[in-house]
């Protein structure tokens, strides 16, 4: 597998969308492969810090007309 | 089926995911309050369709974007969207000098990713055109397959690749740019980019 299409496969592979033979050939060429080995765990990396960046607090009140809407009880939400 | 009250009560528990959603899709806090409040009103109304034992959360999604597609989008103004070309692989990796601080033995650059606060992540997934933006949202945040991804969005799963591909490298050089902007990169990295 060369690195450019190791570069392709790598965004299937952490989007858990490969086969386990897909999986083996691109780990083997990762570790093999000291530049798409540091890019990957970059790529890892940046998913983390987008997906922890990107949560945002339900405003109280927002929360309590939901409930109420749909006949919850008030301060029982998650 | 569940009742409808065991149902409200399931569907509560994802507000704050759907909230973050909808503040990425409308860019406003009001506007995302009140689309988070009628997909709530529309899938307790609708929950019937709703098939006990598939996902819930994906289910709610998926009101979510129609929801935001058919009754919302169309009565608001919109922020102007921009399409970048293509860019290299590893855009942000090798503008941050990963490739040769890899070869160096030393990765100054996810301590710069660290640092990136989180108003400049939200602007650059917020500048992404509106199909881009969806589909990195929901699958790099909320972890959808592209599978769920192509029900919620309701185009085929090739359609869904295109759109991460793209979506994911224009992040990139949005990351990229926010930052350089607000003098969040180290010095030879700047020097290195544009």
């Amino acid at each position: 597998m060369d690195c450019e299409k190791a570069y392709h496969r790598m965004y299937h592979y952490l989007d858990g969308e490969l086969t386990v033979w897909r999986r083996w050939v691109i780990t083997r060429h990762l570790d093999r492969c000291p530049p798409c080995a540091g890019g990957y765990d970059f790529e890892i990396e940046l998913r983390q810090v987008i997906a922890s960046r990107c949560r945002d607090q339900v405003p109280p009140d927002l929360k309590r007309r939901v409930a109420d809407a749909l006949g919850l009880p008030a301060d029982e939400e998650h | 089926m569940a009742d409808q009250a065991q149902f409200a009560e399931l569907a509560m528990s994802y507000m704050d995911a759907l909230y973050s959603a909808a503040l990425r899709m409308t860019r406003n806090p009001a506007d995302a309050e009140d689309l988070v409040q009628e997909t709530y009103l529309r899938a307790y109304r609708g929950f019937g369709g709703f098939k006990e034992g598939t996902n819930l959360k994906a289910w709610l999604y998926k009101i979510l974007t129609n929801t935001f597609i058919n009754s919302y989008r169309a009565k608001k103004r919109r922020p102007e969207e921009t399409d970048l070309d293509d860019t290299e692989d590893f855009y942000l990796y090798r503008r941050l000098g990963g490739l040769e601080a890899a070869a160096a033995d030393k990765t100054p650059e996810t301590e710069v990713l660290e640092s990136i606060p989180e108003a400049v992540v939200k602007e650059a997934l917020e500048a992404l055109p509106e199909q881009f933006r969806m589909a990195v949202m929901l699958a790099d945040v909320e972890g959808f397959s592209y599978k769920e991804i192509a029900d919620i969005t309701d185009v085929p799963i090739g359609t869904v690749m295109s759109r991460l591909h793209r979506g994911r490298k224009q992040l990139q050089q949005r990351l990229w740019q926010f930052a350089d902007e607000r003098g969040l990169l180290p010095e030879p990295a700047t020097a290195g980019g544009s």
